[in-house]
Parts: C-alpha cells; sequence; structure tokens
C-alpha cells in the first residue's frame, strides 16, 4: 500500500512533467497533439545516443554518482536531450503543423499529429530496435529509505522526484513571476488582445514548443530512468497524459501538474485490486468519469 | 490464372469490408465533421459481438447463443451504436478535441479489455470455432469466396446508396450545415449536439456492420485485429480519397489497401531477412507519412466533396448556385 503511493507519486511526477506541456500546447494552439508523448521517446533516446558518447570521449563522465545509476555523461546528454527535443518539437511545428493552422482547422492538425505520432515512433523503432534498453545496465540497489521494510525506494526514483518536483516549480515561477511567463499566459488566455499589446504571437508559439518539447525530454529521461527505454513508450503513456490534462482542466498548468499525480496514483493503487492487464483502460475511464461529473476539469474553463 | 483470380477474390473482400467502415467514418468526419479516434473499437465491437452471438459454445467463456447470422450481424451493429451513444452522450457538449481523446480511449480500453477478459472474449488467443453461414452447404471454397465477396459488396452498395441518399436529404444539408457553422445551425432552431450524436451513433453502427463482416471472412477475431492501426489505416483511405465524398472513400480504401498489401508483399520478398522483424515498422511509417503528406499536399484528398448546392427556391425562383471557391469546403471547422 505505502509501496503503491510512493511509486504512484513517482509516475505522477513524470506524468506531469509531459502533461505541463501538452497542456501548455492544447491551451495556446488549440489542438489535441497525439504526438506529444512521443517526444519523452525522442527525448529518452537521444540522451541515451549522448550518454554513450560523452562515456566513451570522456572515460571520467561514465563514473557513477554515489549510489544513483546517473553519471555526468548522462547529466549532460539529458541537458542536450532537452534542448534537440525541443528543437525536434519546434521543426514539427515549423514543417507541419505551422502549414495545416494556416490552411486547415484544428482536427486536420489532430489527424496529423497520429501521422506525426507514427513516423516519430517508428523511425526510432527502425534506428535503435525494438527492444528495451537501459542507461546503465547494472542492477541499482533499493535502499531503505524508511523503517517499514515494506517499502523499497531506489535512490534513482527518490533523485527522480526531487529533480521534477525542482523542475516544475521552476516553471511556475517563470510563468507567475517574469515578462516572458506573464506573455505566455495572456497569449493563450486572449491571442488578439495579447498581440495588440505588442507580444509577438509566432514567437510565443516557439517558446511553448521549446518548453513542451524540453519537459518531455526530462519527462522521458526520468521514465527510462525508473523503468526502461522502448520505442513504445510514448504510446504507452499517451493517454494517461491525455488523463492528466483532462482531470487538471485543458490549459492549466497547475491543473495538469495535479492531474498527473491524481492519473499516477490512480494507476498505481488500481494494480492492487484490478489485474495489470487492464491497466490501459485506466486513463480512459479516469478521462470518462472526469468529463461526465466536472467537464471542465479541476482548475479549466469553458471555452 | 486461377491462383491469382482467387487471391484477387481475397483481396477485394477485405477491402470491400474496410470500404464500409471508411463510409462510416465518411459519415463522421466527411459529413458531420466529427472527430473519431477510436475506429477500431466500433469495428472490433461489431467483430466480436458477431463472433459471440453466432459463434460456437464455448466451455467456460461467453457464448453459444447460437443466433441465425443476419441476428447476429444485427446484435454486432447495436453492439457498436450503444458503445458509440455512451461516448457520445458523454462528450457531445464539449469541445471537439475531448470526443478525439475518448474515441482514441475507447479503442484502448476495448483492446485492453478483450485481451485479459477471457472468460468473455478468448483473451489474447481470440475467438475460434466460428461457423460461416451456408459454409456447409457450398462445398467448393472458391464458389464460397465468390459468394462471401457477393455478399461483402452487396452491403457496401446498400451502404453506399443509402449515404448518398442520406447526404442528399435535408438531414444531409444539416449535417454540412453543422460542420460548417454551428452557431447559424443552431440559431435556425436545430439541435447540432443531438444531430451531431446521431451521425455519430449511425457512422458507428456501419462500422460495426464492417466489423461483422471482417469476423465472418476470417471466421476468428483477435486483440490483433482492432489495434490502432486500423483506425489509422482507415483515417488514410478517407483521407487520401477525400473526406465528404463516399465515391472518394472507396477508391481511396482500394488505394491505401493495395499499397498496404503491395509494401508488405514486396518487404516480405526484397528486405534482407534481418529487417523481416521490421516490416510492420516501416508500414507504420508509410501510413504516418500518407496521412501527413495527403493533409499537406492535398488536405481535400484525389476526389474532393461534390459542392452540392440546395435547390430550394427562393422568392425570385431557383436559388442560383454560387460562384465555385466561395462555398467554404469539406472538413474544415473551428
Amino acid at each position: 500500500m505505502i509501496q503503491s503511493l510512493f511509486d504512484g507519486i513517482l509516475v505522477g511526477a513524470i506524468l506531469s512533467l509531459g502533461a505541463i506541456g501538452l497542456t501548455m500546447m492544447m491551451h495556446i494552439l488549440r489542438f489535441a497533439n497525439f504526438s506529444h508523448a512521443e517526444l519523452l521517446t525522442v527525448g529518452a533516446y537521444v540522451a541515451l545516443v549522448f550518454d554513450a558518447v560523452f562515456s566513451a570521449l570522456v572515460p571520467a563522465f561514465a563514473t557513477k554518482w554515489g549510489s544513483l545509476s546517473l553519471t555526468a555523461a548522462l547529466a549532460v546528454a539529458t541537458l542536450l536531450s532537452i534542448a534537440i527535443t525541443g528543437a525536434t518539437a519546434v521543426a514539427a511545428d515549423r514543417l507541419i503543423f505551422k502549414r495545416l493552422r494556416e490552411n486547415a482547422g484544428p482536427l486536420t492538425m489532430v489527424f496529423a499529429s497520429f501521422g506525426v505520432a507514427l513516423v516519430m515512433r517508428n523511425v526510432i523503432s527502425l534506428l535503435f530496435g525494438l527492444q528495451t534498453m537501459h542507461y546503465s545496465n547494472d542492477i541499482a540497489f533499493a535502499m531503505v529509505i524508511s523503517l517499514d521494510p515494506l517499502l523499497l525506494i531506489k535512490p534513482d526514483q527518490f533523485f527522480v522526484l526531487i529533480l521534477a518536483l525542482t523542475a516544475m516549480a521552476a516553471l511556475h515561477l517563470v510563468m507567475t513571476r517574469t515578462p516572458l511567463g506573464f506573455a505566455l499566459r495572456a497569449i493563450s488566455e486572449n491571442p488578439p488582445l495579447a498581440q495588440a499589446n505588442g507580444i509577438n504571437l509566432k514567437r510565443m508559439v516557439t517558446i511553448t514548443w521549446m518548453i513542451g518539447g524540453g519537459l518531455a525530454a526530462l519527462a522521458g529521461v526520468f521514465y527510462a530512468l525508473t523503468n526502461q527505454i522502448s520505442p513504445i513508450m510514448g504510446r504507452d503513456l499517451v493517454l494517461s497524459l491525455f488523463a492528466a490534462t483532462i482531470v487538471g482542466g485543458i490549459g492549466s498548468v497547475p491543473g495538469a501538474f495535479i492531474g498527473g499525480f491524481v492519473v499516477g496514483l490512480a494507476s498505481s493503487l488500481a494494480l492492487l485490486v484490478i489485474p495489470s492487464g487492464y491497466n490501459p483502460a485506466l486513463p480512459f475511464m479516469i478521462i470518462l468519469i472526469t468529463l461526465y461529473f466536472r467537464p471542465f476539469g479541476l482548475f479549466g474553463e469553458e471555452r | 490464372m486461377i491462383g491469382l483470380i482467387s487471391y484477387l477474390v481475397f483481396f477485394l473482400s477485405g477491402a470491400m469490408i474496410l470500404a464500409i467502415a471508411v463510409l462510416g467514418l465518411n459519415l463522421q468526419w466527411g459529413n458531420t465533421g466529427i472527430f473519431n479516434g477510436g475506429v477500431a473499437a466500433f469495428f472490433g465491437a461489431g467483430a466480436y459481438a458477431l463472433i459471440i452471438l453466432g459463434g460456437p459454445d464455448r466451455p467456460g467463456e461467453l457464448g453459444g447463443f447460437s443466433l441465425s447470422y443476419p441476428l447476429a450481424i444485427l446484435g454486432g451493429i447495436i453492439v457498436s451504436g450503444v458503445l458509440a451513444l455512451v461516448v457520445g452522450i458523454v462528450t457531445a457538449r464539449l469541445r471537439h478535441d475531448y470526443l478525439a481523446i475518448a474515441t482514441f480511449g475507447v479503442a484502448i480500453a476495448l483492446e485492453s479489455l478483450v485481451r485479459n477478459a477471457e472468460y468473455l472474449f478468448g483473451g489474447a488467443k481470440g475467438v475460434r470455432g466460428f461457423q460461416r453461414p451456408l459454409e456447409a452447404a457450398i462445398a467448393d471454397p472458391f464458389t464460397y469466396s465468390l459468394m462471401f465477396l457477393g455478399l461483402v459488396i452487396v452491403c457496401l452498395l446498400g451502404v453506399y446508396i443509402g449515404l448518398e441518399r442520406l447526404v442528399r436529404s435535408p438531414f444531409g444539408r444539416l449535417l454540412r450545415a453543422i460542420r460548417e457553422d454551428e452557431t447559424a445551425a443552431r440559431a435556425l432552431g436545430k439541435s447540432p449536439a443531438n444531430v451531431r450524436l446521431q451521425s455519430f451513433v449511425l457512422g458507428a453502427m456501419i462500422m460495426g456492420l464492417a466489423g461483422g463482416l471482417y469476423a465472418t471472412f476470417y471466421a476468428f477475431v483477435s486483440p490483433q485485429d482492432i489495434r490502432p492501426i486500423l483506425t489509422f489505416q482507415i483515417w488514410a483511405m478517407l483521407i487520401v480519397g477525400g473526406a465528404g465524398n463516399n465515391k472518394g472513400a472507396i477508391i481511396g480504401t482500394l488505394i491505401v489497401w493495395g499499397g498496404w498489401v503491395a509494401s508488405g508483399w514486396a518487404l516480405a520478398k526484397f528486405a534482407p531477412a534481418d529487417w523481416q522483424l521490421y516490416t510492420g515498422t516501416i508500414q507504420y511509417i508509410l501510413i504516418g507519412l500518407v496521412i501527413v503528406l495527403t493533409l499537406l499536399a492535398r488536405p481535400r484528398g484525389l476526389f474532393p466533396e461534390e459542392l452540392t448546392v440546395s435547390t430550394a427556391t427562393g422568392p425570385d425562383g431557383p436559388v442560383k448556385p454560387p460562384e465555385r471557391g466561395t462555398v467554404s469546403t469539406g472538413g474544415q471547422q473551428s
């Protein structure tokens, strides 16, 4: 039970990271981007590549930090991956979504986002193979943090949880305390009015894709560290990410934060009562229940 | 020669079954502008319902109803419709995005249900042992497959003619009115949420029919048959053919299904042995590219929707058709 709670919080933090980017994108561009989850996969694999590169180039980088399976190589690789995945998201927008936005409706963009997701996921499968991988092949031993012998927490998990919370706190400060944050929120709330105040819509859209892609990369690396890397990790997470945004209310960053934890905890606790095979269906049940009782989520507004 | 012909019959049977599902999607997306991300779910509901209602007794599992074939296929259509009704009622009042997410979720949930609930749906091994109608009476397999192709074509024609009449009827105009401008339709006293729900359920029932025929075709259904890729294939068929055009939908089905089968054959024949594992991966990339590139390069498909003009008479005689290009066109909405 306590173990499930902890696992749920950990998965929840990762889902929150992914869902925040997704909800920002859905708010500013007004379409459900089904390729967002694939950015997690892209982020995890980009980090995998640079981790290997740096470990080979600078052997000192390959030593592990304490009892973590994290190395300096992986840390630098993750930072690079955040930038590259952000750039991938911007590139997808420039090549595809921007053109469709200008010539067609939001639902056409949803169709296209499924196509983009298929291409991204399967190109990764072709490049890296269908098998699962890990950043480190050593088994990280569970460390007993509490006195309760039933609660096993790996150092990696604890580290990931702290870092995810820090990243989201930083984003929250940016969104609520800086001119950039004001501009981003203004442009999502009321694009014409924000533009009349001199905010550059195109620039804000680009920045939103960068932030969304960067957070997705971080979520992807964290998921890979605590689970494994596979080409279908994005596909397996996509519905949970949408469930998190819907629970929180589409467009609400604090909502996505809380929504991630709700979905993570619900999936983890459901394992106690429902056979694990049904777990893929759980986000859908959460979505239906939310839409039925609280159609605009916890913090969303009717649009 | 007979081998080629019997393969052609096999190919056409599969393609025509898919074409029925594409027509169902065309009613939803092409004519009404409803996004359905879970075609596979409604197709699968029809397939599973047919095989369970009309199939043999399976010890320890749900079945043994032994309904006659027409009743079983009707059951499949109804089950798909009810599933669509449930999803539609929850999401009808909401932004279109929600329907996209919810329908995608239905497909994932249904797949996980049939994969795991072995006592109901046979689990990962699927449901076997279905006795195809009249198979015992017709000894020659080739004659039987010809007859089955005939049945499929009759169903396809029935759906096609019914939909052509429907889209030309006042109800069809209402669907397009809602697709183009929901506020205007509401101002005329129509109820967009209700009409959208009707179109969604009817389209899903057509997909259920296609699913039922599919399960009959293979006398077998398993979770493999209702994976999300089916939804994407059916989208690609409609997008290539041209949303809003029933003829285009059928031709799009033949093109995309032909391309799918041909690419699978070519990869199996020419790709190096260690690439064989990735045949599906390459085909998925192709489907994704077909969707994205068609939307970018030819968003209205090969056979764009024919712009219809109401023949209703105004105060000064028949209303003149507007200039081409001034009428807003298919599949776009805000």
